[in-house]
């Protein structure tokens, strides 16, 4: 069965460029960067020249990047060191739609006796910037606000987000794991002090990050060990996974045009044709600036496991914010910050797409997807009693 | 993605006897869309008891529309006195097992089964019974106990699995905690041979010493045994245990719940101040 990949912001597809770039280390280039003769110190070179190519992506200077494991060591980092240098303060500002690796981290900082202040966000998935600058105190160590939501897309202005702190001498991070490769980064003259990259969300490899670091801004290491990363990350390079991410940085700043106008369309026309075809539909978030190439839709008195579960008979692959995913019993954090209803946010399907998808695919799902909504609702005890007996236009959303 | 059998995942993509009977005899209606799962449950009787025809509607996951499924299939055949029999359990097993975080989905079926069964016979659905302990999904005291004794839980974890409670904001785990400890502490009749006074004492003696006085101790506090009158075991408090506010949750919750779990199920504790 051919499988149609439309969980891109879960993780995407390595691209045949990066593998081939990355290869020569699994083999002949096992060299350590670090080491004094000319075989290892050939990788050596080669790490700076994917440092330059991170650096290009985001626009900054090859020593304002650092390489980590992954997007939630990023995060962690960002938080950890901030607290780490300013041992006096003891709050920490963000949202309430933040991916796990910051707000999980952020209820385990709670539990050492940090405060934590979530700022909200309306019905569209915007967030409170009144409550967001109210937040910042003398006593706030620092502000991480993410740039673009992983489960709705939903774009946050960081910038002036970021711009609040800097007046207040309040360091800013932002976890921009979902929008790099998606929208234009430009990092050369912002107040953003940090940000996180994930190199599996770029059509890199998994096991690689990046975290930039604001040239002047101070950095407590987070993994402590050797002088690696200019001394700022212990631990011997991963060295095919650095070279994989900085080719996935060249090509991901050469596809960001098709990103922003193919893959966007396709995006469009997934979610009208959906719209148009299945009643009881709404996309969250829909009202906002929002990625390119994500959408998050709810089918109203169905569940978004069982939907997920017909999907996968057609090798169609995507995600959902319904409790019964996940094992929680709550349906999705970011949903339920939103105020979207229990009867569609157990029933919402992220769709995430990439440059690797194609029209037919799209017209695949356009077409696939009423027939499992229905056979579902049809199943369903809320559908009939609900929506059909007091007319299914009626309802209020 | 959830390990499911491919008796669950056939059950799902092709569901048996989704619908509503015409003119049904028992008719259940189970869950709430914001609790995630619901089941409307319709059957059909010969007139002498013999379920003939039975149909489900279920909002929820692959799980609870495969255990929906698969709960037609069991009942179809039989007489309403045998079909009353099915436990959640068996639910499960027809499907060769669901996975734990998913028990509730067999739960569910098994409550729409008892529910229209009641119907069928004309009798009131009961009030639930009992306090409410997890506001965030409505399950009380009573429900939770039975789920605790009829699957032998022993965790909040699987507590939640089984019948959602405590599944939401946590709030109430210290209160399922207690349930637990209490239907664990419950008397177990055929395995326990009755003991001679002097017997029991000794048991006493060497459950303090052996499991209860090393935990108060890493709190830098003990207990003396003092005397045993009947199932009165009076002790004394020592140490931090004997100026801590806690003490007498102490007592009942751990020391009290622990004596009843392994020397005899009528034990009370009291302890002694002088």
């Amino acid at each position: 069965m051919k499988i149609i990949y439309l969980d891109n912001n879960a993780t995407t597809q390595v691209a045949p460029e990066v593998l081939e770039e990355m290869e020569p280390y699994f083999r002949e280039l096992y060299g350590n960067p670090s080491s004094a003769h000319t075989f290892g110190g050939q990788v050596g070179r080669k790490i700076r020249e994917a440092r330059e190519s991170a650096a290009e992506f985001l626009g900054v200077d090859p020593e304002e990047i650092l390489f980590t494991s992954c997007g939630s060591e990023s995060d962690n980092a960002a938080i950890q060191s901030a607290l780490e240098l300013n041992p006096d303060k003891r709050h920490i500002v963000t949202s309430r739609v933040e991916h796990p690796a910051i707000k999980s981290f952020c209820e385990y900082l709670a539990g050492k006796g940090y405060r934590v202040t979530e700022i909200p966000v309306d019905s569209e998935g915007n967030l409170d910037m009144g409550a967001y600058e109210e937040s910042l105190t003398s006593d706030t160590a620092i502000a991480s606000i993410m740039w673009g939501n992983n489960e709705t897309g939903v774009i946050f202005p960081v910038e002036e987000a970021a711009a609040l702190a800097k007046e207040r001498g309040i360091l800013f991070h932002s976890d921009g794991v979902q929008v790099a490769g998606k929208i234009p980064i430009k990092l050369k003259d912002s107040n953003i002090d940090m940000l996180s990259l994930s190199g599996h969300k770029l059509h890199g490899p998994k096991g690689v990050g990046i975290l930039y670091i604001k040239k002047g801004v101070p950095f407590s290491p987070f993994i402590i060990g050797g002088h690696q990363e200019m001394g700022r990350r212990g631990g011997t390079e991963n060295t095919a996974g650095v070279m994989g991410l900085g080719k996935a940085c060249q090509l991901a700043l050469a596809n960001m045009e098709d990103e922003n106008t193919r893959v966007k369309d396709l995006r469009d026309k997934l979610e009208r044709e959906i719209l148009n075809r299945v009643p009881k539909t709404q996309v969250n978030g829909g009202q906002s600036e929002r990625l390119p190439n994500t959408t998050n839709i709810s089918f109203g008195f169905i569940e978004g496991e069982s939907i997920l579960l017909q999907m996968d008979g057609y090798g169609i692959c995507a995600s959902s914010g319904s409790a019964c995913t996940s094992g929680s019993l709550q349906p999705s954090h970011v949903l339920r910050a939103m105020g979207v209803p229990f009867t569609m946010a157990h029933g919402s399907i992220r769709f995430s797409l990439s440059i690797y998808n194609t029209e037919e695919e799209i017209d695949f799902v356009v077409e696939t997807m009423p027939p499992i909504i229905e056979k579902l609702r049809n199943m369903s005890p809320f559908w009939e009693e609900k929506a059909k007996s007091c007319g299914a236009d009626k309802m209020p959303f | 993605m959830w390990e499911y059998t491919d008796k669950v995942k056939e059950h799902f993509m092709n569901p048996r006897n989704v619908g509503e009977v015409e003119d049904a005899d028992g008719v259940a209606e189970v869950g709430s869309i914001s609790c995630g799962d619901a089941l409307k449950l319709t059957f059909k009787t010969d007139g002498e008891g013999k379920i003939v025809d039975a149909r489900f509607k279920t909002f929820g996951c692959a799980s609870a529309i495969a255990s929906s499924s698969a709960l037609t299939e069991m009942i179809k055949g039989k007489t309403v006195e045998e079909a009353e029999k099915i436990t959640n359990e068996e639910i499960s097993d027809y499907l060769g097992g669901l996975p734990k975080e998913k028990m509730h989905c067999s739960v569910l079926g098994q409550q729409a089964l008892t529910e229209a069964i009641a119907h069928y016979k004309g009798e009131a659905i009961e009030e639930k019974e009992g306090e409410v302990v997890c506001e965030c999904f409505g399950i009380t005291d009573m429900e939770i106990e039975t789920a605790v004794r009829e699957n032998n839980l022993s965790t909040i974890e699987d507590v939640t699995n089984y019948t959602k409670a405590g599944g939401g904001c946590e709030n109430c785990h210290d209160a399922i905690k207690d349930i637990i400890r209490k239907v664990s502490g419950e008397e177990k009749p055929t395995s326990r041979p009755p003991l001679s006074n002097m017997q029991k004492i000794k048991k006493i003696e060497e459950t303090i010493q052996n499991e209860i006085s090393p935990s108060l101790k890493q709190d830098g506090g003990n207990i003396e045994l003092v005397d045993v009158i009947g199932n009165r075991v009076l002790v004394k408090m020592q140490g931090s245990c004997a100026v801590c506010k806690a003490s007498q949750q102490t007592l009942k919750n751990f020391v009290e719940v622990k004596l009843k779990e392994m020397v005899w199920p009528d034990l009370v504790v009291e302890e002694v101040t002088a």
